[in-house]
């Protein structure tokens, strides 16, 4: 018996049980990358109707889990590449929203009711204080889909902005600019919510 | 306005610039503008810890194990046991 085969016996796929002890899981980890709950099973199904035709690519190198959550994961990026498509120049200047709530026109200042202040962040881990964590997922499920997608893209292995732009097909600077968007808004959000 | 009041007040160029240097680093003359808009905004500088944290924050969340107690619904997941069993009867 080759080596192959030996670590494919330690690892072996077991479909018939892939909803019970994974699909949970999956669903969990769409949810918080994708804000839209019917989009998320439908990535689940086609990540395990996808999984099953690909069965002997295993290689049985990575755990069944792993795995499965490696398809899906390019499964999420072909819908963030879906939103980005057909995407135009964005510049700073424009005057659409996202920023201009927060800016007077003309010399860029800070409304003063849009002040940043400090709202207690500083010491908080988003892992232990539930309360938080839950402001903070609402606050990013209401992005703008392009700007979540972006922004999720941008946080979710340590890419390079490069790699985001080229996957997503989007320029460097509607990368800047949409980063900037969703972060002005984030905060915002978050300073309203926990304040 | 002159050039250099211009980006003391420009609060908006400011943050645009302090989300680009989070990644990677600026122009010579970005780097000028944005040290000389921090000299005397302390909104923005507070905009800088804010925005560090809340990355650290987002990134914590993304790469930890997805919440347990967010669940697919039971009917939908049997559907799909179904549909997975008879695809695996098809080969």
């Amino acid at each position: 018996m080759d080596n192959k085969e030996i670590i494919a016996e330690r690892t072996p796929l077991k479909p018939h049980e892939w909803v019970n002890a994974h699909a949970d899981y999956l669903y969990a980890y769409t949810i918080t990358r994708v804000n839209n709950e019917e989009q998320a099973r439908d990535l689940v199904q086609e990540t395990f109707l996808a999984a099953l035709e690909g069965m002997h690519k295993f290689e049985g190198k990575s755990s069944e889990r792993t795995w499965l959550t490696a398809i899906l994961r390019n499964k999420i990026i072909d819908t963030y590449r879906k939103k980005t498509k057909g995407l135009k120049t964005l510049s700073i200047n424009d005057t659409e929203a996202g920023e201009t709530e927060f800016f007077w026109n003309e010399e860029g200042h800070w409304h003063q009711e849009h002040w940043p202040v400090h709202f207690g962040i500083d010491n908080i881990d988003p892992l232990v204080n539930k309360e938080f964590n839950h402001i903070l997922q609402k606050c990013m499920q209401k992005l703008p889909a392009l700007w979540l997608s972006v922004f999720t893209m941008k946080h979710m292995d340590d890419e390079t902005t490069d790699v985001v732009c080229a996957e997503l097909k989007i320029s460097a600077s509607n990368f800047w600019v949409i980063i900037h968007r969703a972060k002005l808004n984030l905060r915002a959000c978050l300073q309203k919510n926990w304040m | 306005m002159n050039k250099l009041l211009k980006i003391l007040y420009n609060c908006r160029k400011a943050t645009f610039m302090i989300e680009k240097r989070m990644v990677k680093p600026l122009t010579v003359q970005e780097n000028l503008e944005l040290r000389m808009h921090l000299v005397t905004c302390g909104v923005c500088r507070l905009y800088i810890q804010q925005s560090r944290k809340i990355d650290l924050m987002v990134k914590q969340i993304l790469n930890s194990t997805p919440p347990a107690n967010i669940r697919l619904d039971e009917d939908f997941k049997e559907e799909l046991k179904v549909r997975i069993d008879n695809e695996l009867n098809k080969s």
